[in-house]
């Protein structure tokens, strides 16, 4: 392709990042470093419970450790390119007040509000998103959840991970850990070691949570890392969908943000979970952005529980990020539903691991990849069959496409099965934007963005219809502003 | 309408059209006949924009304007219209939304408002009415597991959704059974007008029984070498090319 519809490609490919800008909100931000003392800072700010500390420091010893061990240390495997992040020059705990919490919104800076109004997600009382409650964390705090009350009438606890601490410590501390144990890699130490608040959710038995539950993450601060956690738990037979949104402002320097999420699903119990990860992706020469280094695992405990992973991932400098499901319970279900879109220098390793223990269990995994720009895009994913999932079955897709000739996409699929009644099924495409199928679109008037939009769309339809429909629409938009040559 | 004055394109080395003239006046239905290989798609594609095809002479007058000087889509939004040989699958982008922004883009080019949901639907069922097409299709994605004749038979329907001022039809005629052969040509006797031209670029007469040309040429190795009435076609449909070409060569 010689011509302009190659350099459109590439423009598309450099669109700019809407979400630069920063709050300046006085902010109470530990000196930088990381040794014990600031494990013990960030759990005395929090005011934690003795064990919550006990935990921490074990964390912290363990990726010490690792830390010390140069073949340890990081994970080496994934088709990535950086260079490592220098642990000692990053800030581990900024609150945008002198307040580690928030008592009601009245206490919260006017320039805070402001800050997530303008991202869309309003938290004052008359303002609020209907239909979805919104956990709203700035850096290392959680600045406002909405509908808090109202969700508390059917038992649902929907609250900061540093609020759950308080009131429901039996809760945090029967299932923290209990899915990402801090021994499961580097950066979940780290997490556990330093982790400043995330979002804490937990449905009763038999309920149905009545509206969409929603943390939005956003870092503020220059040279902060983020560092949530978050902890769903449904009952028996309860229900919850769950969406994630994030963002951050433009630096030079690379910004660090290991989370850890963790979900327990009990008996005939369902979670879906959604992502929309916009992180700031660094500038089209590959400075600065977001380093987005993730742990997120689900565990179907009981029989019949089913646990969906949705994601679109837009943003980031480096994203490496496996959501998983271990299927425990018999019969129980496990999906993986993933569009990972990157551009200018983006790189992403994204993918899944399902891990069949009970009998009947069954996943599915489709993901759509799409490089444009000097990106690479990596799909990795793991579909293991353990020795007692007696006819487990498992359904695989992988579909790339290609913007231009400039990018990669790569898929690495590992498939380990040790019982012989399984049945997996594994389909794999690559695609380049089709000329033929610009052309068809110019024929009938169609211009060159919006033939991109409409293809590339078209490619991610089935995976954005499986978010809740409020999210889809965002999704499509956030697509749309991404393939856009320029933006406003 | 159309004036094509000593067109001469290439595709990498190889030269294809080697100086085409035709002029084709408003209203006018105009067949394009030749053997394989002699540069009749390579035509269509040049005048509908396709970049592979680079154009070393002659120029192009649309409507007085310079056609060559567009971009694909700026033709298409002045009215050209291309039936593809080869329609191309666009898979989950759906008809309705495919349709509703190219229509909805050449409203905007000529300053009127979109269209409303409810008239574009109507206007829909008509068109697809109109070649026999099952309006299920709509909701399907852009010729995704259409049939060959489903395919053919959806670019007339795009014509009739589109209404072009000037419509090429590239060997719309091939892969069809007779009774699609009819329908479709029924359809496109339907949508002619006073302001409405047509190439139809055919290797076969047997669309020319349905669709009745004002004018047929001849085409063979990048040139028209000759034309005449729709009495040319049955000529050619019994003696072949080839005596166009010993008489060609002996010119």
């Amino acid at each position: 392709m010689p011509t302009t519809e190659t350099e459109f490609l590439h423009e598309v490919a450099a669109g700019e990042y809407k979400y630069g800008w920063e709050t300046n909100v006085e902010a109470d931000t530990i000196p930088k470093g990381l040794d014990e003392d600031v494990v013990r800072l960030i759990s005395a700010k929090k005011d934690e419970p003795e064990w919550l500390l006990a935990w921490r420091l074990r964390a912290w010893r363990h990726w010490e450790k690792l830390a010390a061990n140069p073949e340890e240390k990081y994970p080496r495997w994934p088709h990535l390119k950086y260079t490592e992040p220098d642990f000692r020059n990053i800030t581990y705990y900024s609150s945008p007040s002198k307040k580690p919490r928030y008592e009601s919104l009245d206490e919260v800076d006017e320039d805070l509000l402001e800050t997530f109004k303008r991202l869309g997600i309003p938290l004052a009382e008359q303002e609020k998103l209907a239909g979805v409650a919104v956990d709203a964390v700035l850096d290392s705090v959680s600045v406002h959840t909405t509908f808090k009350e109202e969700l508390a009438e059917q038992g649902i606890i929907f609250c900061s991970f540093g609020e759950a601490v308080q009131e429901h410590p039996e809760l945090v501390q029967k299932y923290m850990g209990s899915v990402v144990p801090y021994t499961d890699n580097f950066y979940a130490a780290l997490n556990a070691a330093v982790f400043s608040d995330g979002s804490f959710c937990y449905i009763p038995k038999g309920v149905r949570c009545p509206m969409e539950l929603s943390t939005y993450f956003r870092i503020n601060q220059a040279g902060t890392g983020q560092f949530e956690r978050t902890l769903i738990i449904a009952e028996e037979g309860s229900y919850v969908s769950y969406l994630e949104g994030c963002t951050a402002p433009m630096r030079d320097e690379n910004q660090l943000h290991a989370a850890v999420v963790e979900i327990v699903a009990e008996a005939h119990a369902e979670v879906k979970y959604s992502t929309i990860q916009n992180w700031y992706p660094g500038d089209n020469e590959g400075r600065g952005g977001v380093f987005n280094f993730v742990t997120k695992r689900g565990i179907c405990k009981g029989d019949h529980a089913k646990i969906s992973w949705t994601q679109l991932e837009t943003g980031s400098a480096i994203t490496w990020k496996y959501p998983s499901v271990i299927l425990k319970g018999d019969r129980s279900v496990g999906e993986f539903y993933s569009v990972a879109f990157t551009k200018g220098r983006q790189q992403a390793d994204t993918g899944t691991k399902m891990v069949h223990l009970g009998k009947n269990t069954k996943s599915t995994i489709i993901s759509k990849g799409i490089s444009g720009g000097r990106s690479n895009n990596s799909y990795r994913g793991l579909v293991k069959i353990n020795k007692g999932a007696e006819n487990a079955r498992n359904f695989s897709q992988c579909d790339s496409m290609l913007l231009g000739d400039r990018c990669g996409a790569h898929t690495f699929p590992y498939i380990e099965i040790k019982n012989p009644s399984a049945q997996v099924e594994h389909e794999a495409t690559t695609s380049k934007i089709g000329e033929d199928q610009m052309f068809y679109c110019f024929q009938r008037g169609i211009g060159e963005e919006a033939a991109i939009k409409l293809i590339v769309n078209g490619f991610c339809k089935e995976i954005l219809a499986k978010l809740p429909m409020e999210f889809a629409v965002e999704a499509q938009k956030l697509l749309d502003i991404e393939l856009e040559g320029s933006v406003g | 309408m159309l004036q094509i004055n000593n067109l001469h394109a290439r595709i990498e080395e190889q030269n294809i059209l080697k100086g085409v003239d035709l002029t084709v006046s408003a209203g006018e239905v105009h067949a394009i006949m030749g053997p394989n290989g002699s540069g009749k798609s390579t035509l269509a594609s040049v005048l509908a924009g396709r970049e592979e095809f680079e154009v070393t002479d002659g120029n192009v007058l649309y409507q007085g304007q310079d056609l060559l000087e567009m971009e694909p889509d700026e033709r298409a939004l002045e009215g050209v219209f291309l039936a593809f040989q080869y329609p191309v699958e666009l898979p989950g982008v759906s008809m309705n939304n495919f349709l509703r922004q190219a229509l909805n883009q050449q409203r905007e080019y000529r300053g009127e408002e979109p269209l409303s949901a409810g008239a574009f639907l109507k206007r829909m069922k008509a068109c697809a009415a109109l070649v026999d097409l099952d309006p299920q299709l709509m909701s399907r994605a852009v010729n995704d597991g259409f049939s060959g004749g489903e395919k053919k038979r959806n670019e007339i329907f795009q014509l009739a959704m589109l209404e072009p001022r000037l419509a090429i039809m590239d060997e719309t005629d091939s892969g069809l059974d007779i009774d699609a052969l009819r329908t479709v040509a029924d359809g496109v006797n339907a949508l002619r007008r006073n302001d409405r031209s047509f190439v139809v670029i055919t290797h076969y007469q047997r669309l020319l029984d349905y669709i009745i040309p004002d004018t047929v040429h001849v085409m063979v190795d990048g040139r028209i070498v000759r034309s005449g009435g729709k009495e040319l076609a049955l000529d050619l449909e019994k003696k072949g090319y080839d005596w166009i070409r010993e008489e060609t060569v002996a010119v």
